[in-house]
């Protein structure tokens, strides 16, 4: 490889590195992406040069076809994906990158195999030894993805899967992985890989199957940082620094991502990254009660007369695409002089940040979106609260009930607000299975019913502002 | 024991009584609550006239769907009482009638045999457990609060001066300084009233643990370093003798120092502790005020007197006022009359107006003082704490042990990481050697480079990692470039088409997610 192509990527590294420190800030985060855009095309276009100068006009021919397909095929998904479909879309993404690496590592077995690629003595092995851990990585990635994109879009049931001993399994997926990977490096058999493969598929399926809806989120973004790795591993196999960096800065950011929301639900870091972390057993102590229900004119006069309103919305925003009317209400009670503010949890949402995107969507102003931490304390003396299709996030079991399944996450203290108005479908339990004794506290009323339609009839029912 | 009571037939009549205690301004019901116990299923017959003191007239409650009666209306099924009833008036309740109020258990046993004569359930407020679900209906606290603004604002009226710090045209005029002994609910309450007054202010308590909340009120916790045990019932605990000897000294240094102060300290089942000596008093600035909150149960100031203000030689006012809540008699009815209503809807699970006595239920069991002719005082000790009260004490003891190995086995996972790094490096080719480094210092890089991501921006961050990950791509087209092989071209061909799909997707679908993201 020329020295040219090495400086061009090192200038796509670094531009690469800036995207993401650019994305880390409201301020910045456009140009940030400016710069991805710009380190990519540079990356690409180094690299094609290079690949034309030797490939076959098949080669040739087939490379633009990909590439033009792939561009034609992202910006359409792109363009018509739904807001509240996000999480299902980047976990597919993740999944594209972790077949991506299987295919890329056994081509580097493959090259050695017809003779394409002489390697002689240890740096033979060492080649073998970055296939076997390419193709893993790779593979733990696509099967996890698929599966956290099927859980997702509800396409299989989100419960997690409960097999005997499911930590041995991981374990020993791992430990023949390793032996496999010896052995492949000492005698290089195709079905070796095969197998390896279908352990590492297998461990994905499971990895991820094992875990509990609730916690996609961190499952998304673990997987995002997996995908990193399967990228860096297939930088060592085929001695690519720019692949190796942008592979370490993903993986390594998404870890780093993967452990803030880890603390934010108050789950072990390490656990998540083992998988089957949402299966705890539960002694929670059974919730009965009555709950009271309220209709959407009740709702619109608690608003009106109210000073403070704060929001707090969940998936169930997302599912009913209640956030349009969500915002149109924002807009008219803030005109009517009353405060209004939205309190996100840190794993609302299937995907992190999921909320914010949804309500910028509806041009919410970022402004008034808070972090749990930032409104917490200011929840008892707010007037009214909004759970709009939250359910886990603002239980007060999981500070009250040490017996149950989610205790000790942090919450959104909804329940000290004098008013809290639920929205919910009917009297289901959350994503993580969860019964939640907030609906029968004293200050809670229910509105049940599809989040959307409940929303508007409370925007027809709310009193046209006199001022 | 269970002795749950099944009531049918008519909806059950609650009548409020105007109160004869002497100088009580309160009344069991506002009009307000008085339409909410209405909802609650019942029929309400309010005296005549007994919540004039309160500023609440018969209109008023005739207008929220009560019925007014001239005379007193002894004969309801429910009695909703502030004060106990005089021993002239008990035996005018009607035998099974339920009678709530103030009845102060503890110390009035001769009322209390008097109302197990009676018959009457009789349901005492103040002795609601201190539980958090109790909460809404515990009168101590509502009226503490009550009474704890308002010894500040007694306080500020005999006060010869601002309580804010003012420079003016007319000279400089510092703060008033206010110690308040004892950071309970009235303690508190008073914290806050003299801090929005403008006063620098003090306060002192036995439990350690309650500094935060006096902060977060503005206050300046004073602690007194000694040993002390944690509540677990949720009030203050008599205090051991050095305690007490180092609290002495902070009072006199207080004392001298301080314009206002104010005591709230109280012991339950005993005569109110002595904080502020005869010769406290006497160092006090000539214009100092001392309201003693605990005057009713012996007072916590040396020369207090119960329900008076005294002055002493030294032109220190002392205020000994019992009745601090009832000073605010609009306020302290509407908060006493919600305590009611929310007993109320504990013991009408129906909402059907039928009071239902669930003995088994701790905060029923634990205000029943008589019921059917048998005298249910002191019920069985609710051990269910008020107790974050624990937790503060016992954190740093957990955590010390941990603190004392950690710098060894902190350590050690790092040292052995360093060591296997080291070693891989150090065996491996040169060329995989470089590509570690670079490797490893891509990790770090990617850690310091996310470190203050904002929370609305996980997901484009997300998005735009994941089209940078495909630059796996670049792997691919390599190969494809190389491979003469059929299938390793078919092969890489396929990788390139997924990996494009994902960087033109996620950077297109990054942008659309930012262009949305406005400020107001």
């Amino acid at each position: 490889m020329q020295t040219w192509t090495t400086a061009a990527y090192l200038i796509a590294a670094l531009l690469f590195v800036i995207s993401l420190a650019g994305l880390s800030r409201h301020e910045t985060s456009r140009s940030g992406v400016l710069f991805g855009i710009a380190g990519m095309t540079i990356a690409l276009v180094a690299t094609a040069i290079v690949a034309l100068s030797s490939a076959s006009a098949l080669g040739i021919a087939l490379l633009l076809v990909a590439l033009v397909l792939g561009a034609a095929i992202g910006l359409w998904r792109a363009r018509v994906v739904e807001m509240t479909g996000m999480p299902e879309l980047i976990a597919l993404m993740h999944s594209f990158v972790g077949l991506a690496a299987v295919l890329v590592g056994w081509n580097g077995y493959l090259e050695v195999e017809s003779g394409h690629l002489q390697l002689a003595g240890s740096l033979l092995g060492i080649h073998h030894g970055e296939v076997a851990i390419g193709v893993f990585i790779g593979a733990v990635t696509f099967t996890g993805s698929i599966i956290a994109y099927l859980k997702l879009s509800a396409k299989i049931a989100s419960a997690p899967l409960m097999l005997p001993g499911k930590n041995a399994l991981n374990l020993g997926a791992l430990v023949v992985f390793a032996a496999l990977t010896v052995w492949f490096v000492i005698t290089p058999a195709l079905w070796i890989l095969a197998v390896l493969t279908v352990v590492a598929l297998l461990l994905g399926l499971h990895l991820v199957a094992s875990i509990g809806g609730g916690d996609m989120p961190v499952v998304v973004s673990m997987l995002n940082s997996y995908s990193g790795w399967a990228a860096a591993a297939s930088g060592f196999l085929l001695g690519n620094d720019l692949l190796i960096i942008t592979g370490a800065l993903v993986g390594s950011s998404g870890a780093y991502l993967s452990y803030i929301m880890c603390k934010a639900m108050n789950r072990s870091f390490l656990s998540v990254i083992a998988g089957g972390f949402g299966a705890t057993s539960s002694t929670a102590a059974a919730v009965e009660g009555e709950h009271r229900e309220v209709t959407a004119d009740g709702v619109a006069e608690l608003l009106a007369n109210a000073s403070s309103v704060v929001i707090t919305p969940g998936y169930g925003m997302a599912v009913a695409q209640a956030q349009y009317p969500v915002a149109e209400l924002t807009r008219k009670l803030r005109d009517a002089g009353v405060e209004v503010r939205f309190g996100v949890h840190p794993v609302a949402g299937r995907l992190p940040g999921h909320m914010n995107v949804l309500l910028a969507e509806a041009q919410v102003p970022y402004d008034i979106v808070l972090e749990m931490d930032e409104i917490n304390d200011d929840l008892a003396a707010t007037d009214v609260v909004l759970v709009i299709g939250a359910n886990d996030t603002v239980n007060p079991a999981a500070s009250e009930d040490p017996g149950s399944p989610i205790a000790g996450m942090p919450v959104l203290k909804v329940w000290e607000a004098k008013d809290v108005i639920v929205f919910k479908r009917s009297m289901a339990t959350g994503y993580a299975g969860v019964q939640n004794p907030l609906f029968f506290r004293e200050n809670t009323q229910m509105l049940f019913g599809d989040a959307k339609e409940r929303v508007q009839d409370i925007l027809a029912a709310l009193p046209v502002p006199s001022r | 024991m269970s002795d749950t009571e099944e009531t049918s037939g008519p909806a059950l009549r609650v009548g409020v009584v105007a109160e004869s205690t002497k100088g009580e301004t309160r009344v069991a019901l506002s009009p307000e609550t008085t339409a909410k116990v209405i909802g609650l299923g019942y029929a309400v017959a309010v005296e005549s006239g007994a919540g004039a003191h309160a500023g609440f007239e018969d209109a008023a409650y005739a207008e929220a769907g009560a019925e007014v009666v001239a005379g007193p209306v002894w004969d309801a099924d429910v009695v909703l009482m502030v004060n106990a009833p005089q021993p002239d008036e008990i035996p005018q309740l009607r035998s099974g009638a339920t009678l709530i109020a103030m009845l102060a258990p503890r110390f009035e046993e001769e009322r209390t045999a008097a109302l197990t004569a009676a018959g009457v359930t009789a349901l005492s407020m103040d002795a609601v457990p201190r539980i958090s679900r109790a909460q809404s209906m515990d009168v101590l606290s509502s009226m503490a609060n009550i009474a704890g603004y308002r010894a500040v604002i007694e306080a500020a009226h005999a006060f010869g001066r601002f309580f804010t710090g003012q420079v003016t045209a007319a000279g400089k005029v510092p703060p008033a300084k206010v110690l308040v002994a004892g950071a309970g609910v009235a303690g508190l309450a008073a914290i806050a009233a003299a801090n929005s007054l403008g006063a620098v202010v003090r306060a002192t308590d036995p439990r350690a643990e309650v500094a935060d909340q006096v902060k977060s009120l503005g206050g300046e916790y004073l602690p007194v370093e000694v040993e002390q045990e944690a509540s677990t019932d949720g009030y203050a605990k008599a205090t051991s003798e050095a305690y007490d000897k180092r609290a002495a000294e902070i009072y006199s240094e207080q004392a001298a120092e301080c314009d206002i102060i104010i005591t709230t300290a109280l012991i339950p089942g005993r005569p109110a502790p002595t904080l502020i000596t005869a010769a406290d008093v006497a160092s006090m600035r000539p214009g100092s005020v001392i309201v003693d909150m605990a005057a009713a149960q012996g007072g916590n100031v040396e020369g207090s007197v119960a329900g008076e203000v005294v002055t002493t030689e030294h032109g220190v006012t002392i205020i000994g006022y019992t009745d601090l809540a009832a000073r605010l008699p609009a306020q302290a009815s509407q908060l006493y009359g919600t305590n009611v209503l929310n007993l109320l809807k504990l013991m009408t699970p129906g909402k059907d107006g039928h009071l239902v006595l669930d003995l088994d239920d701790t905060v029923v069991r634990g205000i029943t003082v008589a019921h059917a002719g048998e005298t249910l005082w002191p019920p069985p000790p609710v051990s269910v704490s008020a107790a974050p009260a624990a937790q503060p004490a016992a954190a740093p003891v957990e955590k010390e042990p941990e603190k004392e190995r950690s710098p060894l086995a902190r350590a050690l996972p790092g040292v052995l990481g360093a060591v296997a790094l080291f070693l891989v490096t150090a065996f491996a080719p040169p060329e995989l050697a470089g590509h570690l480094t670079v490797f490893v210092l891509a990790i770090v890089i990617g850690f310091y480079v996310i470190g203050n991501v904002h929370h609305a921006l996980h997901t484009p961050l997300m998005s735009v990692t994941n089209a940078i990950s495909g630059i796996i791509v670049v792997g691919a087209i390599l190969q494809l470039g190389t491979g003469g092989n059929g299938l390793v071209i078919a092969l890489a061909a396929v990788a390139t088409l997924l990996a494009s799909i994902n960087i033109v997707g996620g950077f297109a679908v990054t942008r659309r997610m930012l262009q949305m993201f406005t400020r107001s």
